[in-house]
């Protein structure tokens, strides 16, 4: 199980709280495990990737084991610390504004 | 006895107001969706406990909210809570916030830009929802005007949305400049005689009208002078900030320009300045009586670089013969100090005798009155800033 943990807004919408679990079959990836999060949460569709390029949208950031994966590719594996379960996958509203 | 309910759409969350009949004391819940932008919540005339709300943020994108309820409970269209979310056969359900522009070659001249603020191309990118706008006899269908301006429109109750091609394919759609606030199609208007008759209006564009249900569109800004662009007479390049209309009488249309208090006697096809006495004709706002088709409503702002109601006093201006001659109404609000902007959605009418007149305020104040503008009391003071506002008299 991958466990990912999104922002309060998203943890909201999706009517959720705290770390959810999802399922990826076969290598996990951003794309993978945010495929999953979507397919189980149909309503974060858009709220962390654009509908039509799916791309990060420019205010949300990937983090995992103390690293920024925001800028990496998406098909790229993600740690194993967060394949084995062992880490979140964090998604996280960049900070902007005063 | 009668109830009238005021939606409330803040740059923090949403918030419903409701009074009884008499329209003295208030109730206010919220916030509904706090810390997201609410830019528009309006109730389906056909069954007024349906209301759409447009909730989004610039971290997260935009999301359709949905309540059937009169906004006790919300969710967004596709999705209800507790419900799979998805179908029997694995498939997600539909996706309430999908807005993506139409480029199928049925819509003839797909288009991939506009002109940017210095008249570069620039690509349609879908930013929000501006104002939301349910059909006048069915309860599932429902427009939605949008930032990069756009029409679009869902059949089924919000949970699926497509674009009216049409109007950004009918040939100026390239020449289409956005105004400061963003490229966005903020006014709908549905003719309640000939609902196949709209009329919607794009901040800098202008206003444009369909006669076949969304198919054609044609510019209707004949009349209009703007000193601001290069040919102030132009077909398109007007920054309308608002348009209004009185039911009964659908040929006959109000709008706040940029500067310029405008009315139109034949459904846009011409256009004559009404501002007559008014003591700056820059604005947002513009509204019609319930009851009065000749009596409107505007809330004069200083200038263009100054929003802000002129020496610190904040003034609805009613002409009760259709424009040029205009009185203020100032009982009950405030006349000094005041440095308040009033947004082109944040006023509303209700259907009551006498008719109620809401405004909001960036203040965060929605002020209402109970007898047509005569007087003025703020409903609640101290909002998050007031984008829209929504009156919906109910049975």
């Amino acid at each position: 199980m991958i466990r990912v943990v999104l922002p309060a807004h998203l943890r909201k919408l999706a009517h959720v709280d705290g770390e959810i679990k999802v399922e990826v079959a076969g290598p996990v990836t951003q794309r993978s495990v945010l495929d999953a999060v979507e397919a189980l949460y149909p309503m974060l569709r858009g709220t962390m990737r654009d509908h039509t390029t799916q791309k990060r949208r420019a205010f949300v950031r990937f983090f995992a084991c103390e690293q920024d994966l925001s800028h990496e590719s998406p098909d790229a594996p993600l740690p194993d610390a967060v394949a084995s379960g062992k880490e979140p996958f964090l998604v996280i509203g960049a900070i902007a504004g005063g | 006895m009668s109830q009238v309910r005021v939606l409330a759409g803040t740059r923090k969350g949403a918030f419903i107001l409701t009074s009884d009949g008499k329209r003295q004391s208030w109730d206010i819940s919220g916030p509904h969706f706090g810390g997201w932008e609410l830019y528009h919540l309006k109730g389906s005339p056909a069954d007024p406990n349906r209301i759409y709300a447009s909730q989004s943020s610039g971290w997260f994108g935009q999301i359709i909210q949905r309540s059937d309820d009169g906004g006790k409970t919300w969710h967004q269209p596709g999705t209800p809570p507790g419900e799979p979310t998805t179908t029997p056969e694995g498939m997600p359900k539909a996706e309430s916030n999908k807005f993506v522009y139409d480029t199928s070659p049925e819509t003839g001249k797909p288009l991939t830009t506009h002109q940017w603020y210095d008249g570069t191309p620039h690509p349609w990118e879908f930013k929000r929802v501006w104002h939301v706008e349910p059909s006048l006899d069915d309860p599932d269908a429902v427009y939605a005007g949008v930032e990069d301006a756009a029409l679009f429109r869902s059949t089924d109750g919000g949970k699926n949305w497509h674009e009216l091609a049409g109007l950004r394919g009918h040939g100026t759609g390239p020449a289409w400049q956005p105004g400061a606030g963003g490229m966005c199609l903020h006014t709908i208007i549905i003719d309640p005689s000939n609902p196949k008759r709209i009329v919607i209006a794009i901040s800098a564009a202008g206003a444009f009208r369909t006669d076949d249900g969304g198919k054609t569109w044609k510019p209707i800004n004949r009349g209009l002078r703007s000193l601001y662009i290069p040919n102030p007479t132009a077909e398109v390049g007007h920054c309308v900030h608002h348009v209004a209309m009185h039911g009964a009488r659908p040929n006959v249309l109000f709008m706040q320009k940029h500067w310029d208090v405008m009315r139109s006697d034949d459904a846009g096809e011409s256009w004559r300045e009404v501002s007559g006495n008014l003591p700056t004709d820059f604005g947002f706002v513009i509204d019609v009586h319930a009851h009065e088709p000749e009596t409107i409503f505007v809330v004069p702002i200083k200038s263009d670089s100054e929003h802000f109601p002129l020496d610190g006093q904040l003034r609805v201006f009613r002409s009760k013969s259709g424009g040029n001659e205009w009185e203020p109404m100032t009982k009950g609000l405030p006349q000094r100090d005041c440095y308040v902007n009033v947004l082109r959605d944040a006023m509303s009418v209700d259907t009551l005798d006498p008719c109620g007149v809401y405004f909001g305020t960036s203040g965060g104040q929605v002020y209402g009155s109970a007898d047509g503008g005569a007087s003025w009391t703020p409903i609640v003071r101290d909002l998050p800033a007031v984008v829209s506002v929504e009156a919906q008299a109910l049975a």
